[in-house]
């Protein structure tokens, strides 16, 4: 494993530590393709990844069009869950990767963002 | 922009697939470049170039992996500045087929050709007739056979 995948997995791994979170994954935001995930079964990786990198772009460009700038996270509440994002490197233009995490209803969004967050410097 | 389909059966899961991938054009073709299904291209001459391509890719990287001992290639994605290309075989019963992709990367990208490829495949799987020998195009019936098929897919 190369020093860079390394540093993927133990971002990953302390995004998954936090109480609630269902799995983690790092996606190119240009391609919706999965660099690295860590994930509990039944969580379709490619499906999310995918989805997510589509709502990325879209975000974006609402965000262009509001004049509000790069978004620089997102939790979108469910009845059975979450998904918060982190747009990192570029990704708030084009490109760049998304830190992805899924996770439960009541899971604590606060501790979440900060983890997303240090794993994007890690990302870079 | 349209859907038109030489098989009905393909129909349905090529609009389905057109509508979640967000794809431009779309070919639905025999590994021999037989179009049985397209989206999206308006001139006949489009077709033919694209199917006929699409067709001698599909067979080079088979010959490649047959050459390397390995099965054949899943897919391949060419991605350009602002268009990417997918190209995929499909196992039905009507025999292998090819899709050709052709997306725009403003509107989508190639996680979600690859997320919705998944289930054309499937669909087209499920949609195929059993049991079915292809019918076999003979050189003197080959022009008029693709004057058919085109007549068919430009809505002529």
């Amino acid at each position: 494993m190369t020093a860079a995948a390394a540093a993927y997995v133990k971002a990953l791994d302390l995004i998954t530590r936090v109480r609630g979170v269902r799995g983690a994954m790092l996606v190119s935001a240009e391609d919706g393709i999965v660099v690295a995930e860590q994930l509990m079964e039944g969580i379709k990786g490619p499906a999310v990844s995918a989805l997510a990198a589509s709502l990325a772009t879209r975000l974006r460009r609402a965000m262009e069009a509001a004049g509000v700038g790069a978004s620089l996270f997102w939790h979108l509440q469910a009845e059975q869950g979450a998904l918060l994002v982190v747009p990192t490197g570029g990704a708030g233009e084009a490109g760049g990767t998304l830190v992805v995490a899924v996770a439960e209803p009541d899971v604590n969004v606060g501790l979440v963002r900060l983890e997303l967050l240090r794993a994007a410097e890690v990302v870079g | 922009m349209t859907t038109r389909a030489v098989e009905t059966w393909t129909l349905e899961p090529l609009v389905k697939f057109v509508k979640e991938a967000g794809a431009r054009l779309v070919l639905v073709m025999t590994s021999a470049g037989q179009v049985l299904a397209q989206h999206g291209f308006s001139r006949a001459v489009d077709v033919m170039s694209a199917a006929a391509l699409g067709a001698a890719i599909m067979a080079s990287t088979d010959e490649m992996a047959r050459e390397l001992r390995q099965p054949a290639f899943a897919a391949l994605n060419h991605q350009g500045e602002r268009h990417g290309i997918f190209l995929a075989g499909v196992a039905t019963g009507r025999g292998r087929l090819v899709a050709l992709v052709v997306y725009d990367l403003d509107v989508s990208s190639l996680g979600l050709v690859q997320l919705f490829f998944e289930q054309l495949a499937a669909d087209l799987q499920a949609a195929s007739p059993k049991d079915t020998v292809p019918k076999q195009v003979l050189a003197a019936d080959f022009e008029r056979q693709l004057s058919d098929s085109l007549n068919t897919l430009f809505g002529r």
